[in-house]
């Protein structure tokens, strides 16, 4: 008896310690960071209250520009620090990291491969009451279609503190999407991040959710109500959507006879539209996208939000049984 | 080093201009398309940048302590090739394949494939926000070298050039040298006509840099210019070029026409002549 309170409590505990939003995490990364590489430099638009940069602007003060509200400026600051050596973090929100200063990540970053790493919180509806002009759905597209450029989506905290060290440590540009809401911690505790590996939590004879962001904690969700109702599905958290694990879902499509696609992004040109291009070309079959279907967002809490575009577990349970 | 450095050779630099030119016209002819008028009105700032004032060593490019040069007017780039190609960063006989498929020599500067191009540039307004952060990097590493880096006039249209000349200012990039390239002229006609941009010294001034204007085809001035922005501390300086677009060719000279075309290989042999 007395241990399995210990048990509940402890899982309770950590439970609340880890749902932490990923941008709270990357800003725990940063500090760490900073402590370990003395050529950390990170910049901000006037917004590291928010995007969390603030804790490293406290702790290293000497290493920290504001840029103030000049996204393309900050991106340009940015780029010319990597040409003397150092490993810029650039960060505001998604919508005005990726689409305000898109040609200056095209031209400048990626044109010349330069050691660039575009941290962008506040991505996705989850951003809530702001509405619309502050929602980014179309950020991963944006940031996918650049030669030379990475782009990873973290799932939960945990999981962006590896990115964070991972993408230290790999020469290039980088996008990173991260969120503004707490998510809960779903990668296993012994997993390792890599650039562009997948992590297969499990795959499904009926279907395979592969995932991407805050939609793979919703996706395991969907995946233990099938389960239930004794349909047969998998879920992978495809953090790395640029370059995409191939390897992955190739097993994930060869293993079911359905693909769903999930992420807090316009179905049009992010996972969604990767998974779709990478299969129609190698393992044609059928694919499900979930996601914000070519309309804008509004204001809202996250979770009215999230039901209200379709991005629930229920929405994923529901597509999936039509399917069956 | 600079054969010029240690003295204002200015008879030296004059001469090395006129190099420059005959460069630029040269590789244009050949490659059939390009960019004239802004290359040959920004030549004496760039050679003046190359042969008196830059700390460099074009046999190692990526030397840490060098200065750095940013042609943020990208589209300027037979300028930016002539001037490395005689300062020794590769053979001149490569000039000639600027253009042409396979070439290192882009229509726009790519730092990927040519060694001394800094950074890739050819979309306007970029090249500024990039010399800032070289300056900040540099005055973090503790070193003295300083930036340059050469704007046009129709690309101080572009609104991120004012947020980083904004920038510069607020933090005291006093190690960062814009050259403003004022010639007057934009592929659709007179910078005045178009979107004018004066009084572009009080702009500059406004923004909390430290400004010289003079005459951007006076080799004497440039290189008073170039020295006496050195000395400034606290501040960016801003050095305003009022030049002649086209310079060195008459029938080039004024004419809005050949900011984009290449010299025909008759027109080429008229500017050599003339250039002699």
């Amino acid at each position: 008896m007395g241990e399995m309170i210990q048990n509940t409590e402890h899982r309770t505990q950590s439970t609340e310690k880890k749902a932490i939003a990923t941008r709270d995490a990357y800003g725990e990364a940063l500090l760490e960071l900073g402590e370990k590489r003395k050529d950390v430099v990170v910049l901000d638009a006037d917004l590291s209250g928010s995007t969390k940069t603030g804790k490293f602007a406290a702790a290293f003060p000497e290493r920290f520009y504001n840029i103030g509200v000049s996204e393309q400026d900050m991106v340009g600051t940015a780029s010319g620090l990597s040409l003397t050596g150092k490993l810029p973090f650039a960060s505001t929100f998604a919508i005005f990291e990726t689409g305000r200063a898109w040609e200056q990540i095209r031209q400048t970053v990626c044109y010349s491969n330069l050691n660039v790493k575009l941290v962008a919180t506040h991505s996705g509806i989850s951003v809530g009451e702001d509405g619309a002009s502050h929602q980014a759905i179309e950020d991963i597209a944006l940031m996918r279609v650049l030669p030379n450029m990475t782009v990873v989506v973290p799932a939960d905290g945990a999981e962006t503190k590896q990115v964070i060290e991972a993408i230290a440590d790999y020469y290039g540009p980088v996008y990173v999407r991260l969120g503004r809401a707490k998510v809960p911690n779903v990668m296993p505790e012994d997993y390792k991040f890599a650039i562009a590996r997948a992590h297969i939590f499990n795959t499904g004879k009926d279907a395979n959710i592969i995932a991407t962001g805050i939609m793979v904690s919703v996706s395991l969700e969907a995946a233990e109500i099938l389960r239930s109702e004794g349909i047969d599905v998998g879920v992978i958290n495809m953090s790395t959507i640029k370059p995409l694990d191939s390897g992955a879902l190739l097993k994930a499509a060869q293993s079911s006879r359905l693909i769903v696609t999930a992420e807090e992004h316009s179905i049009i040109g992010g996972l969604g539209g990767a998974v779709c291009e990478f299969l129609a070309e190698n393992h044609p079959m059928p694919v499900k996208r979930i996601g914000i279907r070519d309309t804008f967002g509004c204001s809202g809490t996250p979770d009215e939000l999230m039901k209200l575009y379709g991005l629930t577990s229920d929405d994923i349970v529901k597509t999936i049984i039509q399917c069956q | 080093m600079n054969p010029a450095t240690a003295y204002r050779d200015i008879n030296f630099l004059r001469e090395k201009a006129k190099a420059v030119r005959v460069e630029i016209l040269k590789m244009l002819a050949e490659a059939g398309s390009g960019h004239t008028g802004g290359s040959l009105s920004a030549t004496d700032i760039a050679t003046a940048i190359y042969f008196y004032k830059l700390k460099h060593k074009p046999e190692d490019p990526g030397w840490r302590e060098r200065d750095r040069f940013i042609l943020s007017k990208g589209h300027a780039a037979p300028l930016l090739y002539a001037v490395l190609a005689l300062s020794g960063y590769f053979d001149v006989s490569l000039l000639k394949t600027l253009r042409k498929l396979g070439s290192p020599l882009q229509g726009h500067p790519s730092s990927k494939s040519l060694p001394g191009v800094e950074v890739s540039t050819g979309s306007l307004g970029q090249g500024l926000s990039i010399a800032n952060g070289i300056a900040i990097g540099l005055k973090m590493d503790g070193l003295d070298s300083r930036v340059y880096c050469l704007l046009g006039d129709g690309e101080i249209q572009e609104g991120q050039v004012w947020e980083a000349a904004m920038t510069a200012a607020h933090y005291r990039l006093d190690n960062m040298c814009a050259m403003v390239d004022l010639n007057g002229l934009q592929i659709d006609g007179p910078v005045s006509e178009v979107k004018g941009i004066e009084p572009v010294d009080m702009k500059w001034k406004a923004f909390g840099w430290h400004v010289i204007d003079i005459d951007g085809n006076d080799m004497d001035a440039i290189v008073k210019a170039l020295d006496a922005a050195e000395s400034v501390k606290g501040k960016p300086t801003v050095i305003l070029a009022r030049t002649l677009k086209g310079k060195g060719v008459s029938f080039f000279e004024g004419k809005v026409k050949y900011h984009g075309i290449a010299p025909t290989q008759e027109e080429l042999r008229r500017a050599l002549k003339e250039l002699e």
